[in-house]
């Protein structure tokens, strides 16, 4: 079943009698991949499912009756590569004045302005979600813009604080201990469950960082 | 408004239900009680649907006073249940006057008893759940002294005691079925055919509504390096750098980075909620249908 959309058939992995995790070799196949299962989802052609869980390079199908017969119809399938942005992307105003700001750009090898323009100047893409609630992991960025996580997390980062960490940029919905390299913070509320909806940065959601002085 | 309020809140009391499902691609956990067969029974005696919110306590139980007169029930872990101190029956339905205080005692074996009253806990939910998710620190928080719940309006006459069974707390060993993978091949085939299955292992005292943590053999990485992150569900055992397997109960993170190398299934986990630390645990490996 390899076509052009298609590099590899889909690794489907049975987890435990009620689930399926589905496998690729990309980032880019796995939020094809979410992006088709979601398709199939809205035109009534995927069997019931409780959670459909993006992540790194897979998808989890979570509450399914028969795993094994969705496993094999999957075999079949031709995933199309993810379609053009259709809407405008969310912006989130930052200020980068974080405390690891200074560190990226060595790390980039550029001033400090230079990571406003190229962090700004990315339309980023909502991979998947975890660590809290609404916590989204962010990719857009070049591989050579990737940087370590820190050596030593700190044990409060606070709420809205923008941070960079692997492929991935993030912000923190609220305040938690973390790791990532922080470069800046927004006001804007990326989790309110009192809200519809109440993460504002859902899988597949695009993203713009906007400098606010 | 019908309502107890709290008089002894116990080590950890919180409300839960059925969880909220259906959020894990945001990052929320399902939650939801822990002993989902006990809270069911619960709300049946007491004539609720399933998913009217109940109490779940942590060994040491709980009281509260009823602002009025309120058919209460419970379940799980057996515990003396008293009335203004007059001893009541346990996994049957409680009458408790108006003004009277229902307490319910330490468990006498398992770890978490359930308390359901008629018309359910009417607290405000979140993502269309009461349950407290202690990871993500959604839902009502633990209860405190003096706090008082609301309850809804009953809904139905009591079931009556015609009990439906239900697992009892595990006696001796914690015999928990793993159906194999997704990264069973992370590990050495001797850790999957010789240590899952050998016992020895025991329930860890930093166990919680997160996971159950197990002490005792490490099972042998046949590989190393890093997973990138995966969705994890409920049941997962999955295994940190340390060897230890942990066993994931309903507040579990919705991704994660270390190999799973099997899966409790859903009906073995009501016993993992029950399991006091140090009790023994053994692990029975199955290949999944497909192999």
């Amino acid at each position: 079943m390899t076509g052009p959309g298609h590099p590899a058939p889909l690794r489907a992995l049975p987890v435990g009698p009620r689930a399926l995790l589905v496998e690729v070799a990309t980032a880019e196949e796995a939020q094809a991949l979410h992006a088709e299962l979601l398709r199939r989802r809205a035109a009534g052609a995927l069997p019931p499912v409780r959670e459909i869980v993006p992540a790194a390079r897979t998808v989890l199908l979570d509450g399914l009756a028969d795993p094994y017969a969705l496993a094999a119809d999957l075999a079949s399938w031709n995933v199309p590569p993810l379609p053009a942005a259709d809407a405008e992307p969310v912006v989130l105003p930052v200020r980068y004045d974080g405390a690891d700001l200074a560190e990226v750009a060595a790390l980039w090898g550029v001033g400090e302005d230079e990571v406003v323009r190229l962090h700004t100047g990315t339309v980023f893409r909502v991979a998947f979600c975890g660590f809290a609630p609404g916590f989204g992991y962010l990719t857009g960025l070049p591989e050579r813009l990737h940087v370590p996580r820190r050596a030593t997390p700190r044990t409060a980062v606070p709420a809205g604080s923008v941070g960079l960490a692997g492929p991935y940029t993030g912000v923190y919905p609220r305040s938690s201990p973390g790791g990532w390299q922080l470069i800046g913070r927004t006001d804007a509320v990326l989790w309110d469950p009192g809200r519809e909806p109440a993460a504002l940065l859902a899988p597949g959601t695009r993203v713009r960082f906007e400098e606010r002085a | 408004m019908r309502s107890v309020t709290v008089v002894r809140a116990g080590a950890l009391t919180t409300v839960q239900d059925l969880g909220r499902p259906g959020h894990a691609h945001l990052g929320v956990p399902r939650s939801g009680a822990l002993d989902e067969p006990a809270h069911r029974i619960a709300n049946r005696l007491v004539g609720n649907p399933a998913h009217c919110a109940t109490l779940e306590t942590t060994l040491g139980g709980c009281a509260v006073r009823a602002g009025t007169a309120v058919t209460v029930a419970v379940t799980g872990a057996p515990c003396p249940v008293r009335v203004d101190g007059l001893p009541a029956a346990w996994g049957a339905a409680v009458r408790v006057p108006a003004g009277a205080v229902l307490d319910v005692g330490p468990a006498r074996a398992g770890v978490r008893s359930y308390v359901a009253f008629a018309g359910g806990l009417a607290v405000e939910p979140v993502l269309g759940s009461r349950s407290r998710d202690l990871l993500s620190g959604l839902g009502p928080e633990p209860l405190a002294d003096g706090v008082a719940l609301p309850l809804g309006d009953p809904c139905g006459p009591s079931a009556g005691a015609d009990a439906v069974p239900w697992p009892g707390p595990p006696v001796g060993e914690l015999v928990l079925p793993l159906v194999l993978g997704p990264r069973h091949d992370w590990f050495t085939p001797e850790a999957l055919s010789a240590t899952l299955p050998g016992g020895g292992f025991r329930v860890s005292a930093a166990s919680n509504r997160i996971g159950l943590r197990t002490e005792g053999p490490a099972l042998a990485r046949a590989r190393t390096g890093e997973l990138p992150s995966e969705g994890m569900v409920l049941g997962a055992v999955q295994v940190p750098p340390d060897g230890h397997p942990v066993v994931f109960l309903a507040d579990h993170p919705t991704t994660g980075g270390y190999p799973v190398v099997g899966v409790v299934p859903e009906p073995a986990l009501a016993a993992v909620a029950q399991a006091r630390p140090g009790t023994p645990v053994r692990f029975v490996p199955t290949r999944g249908r497909a192999g």
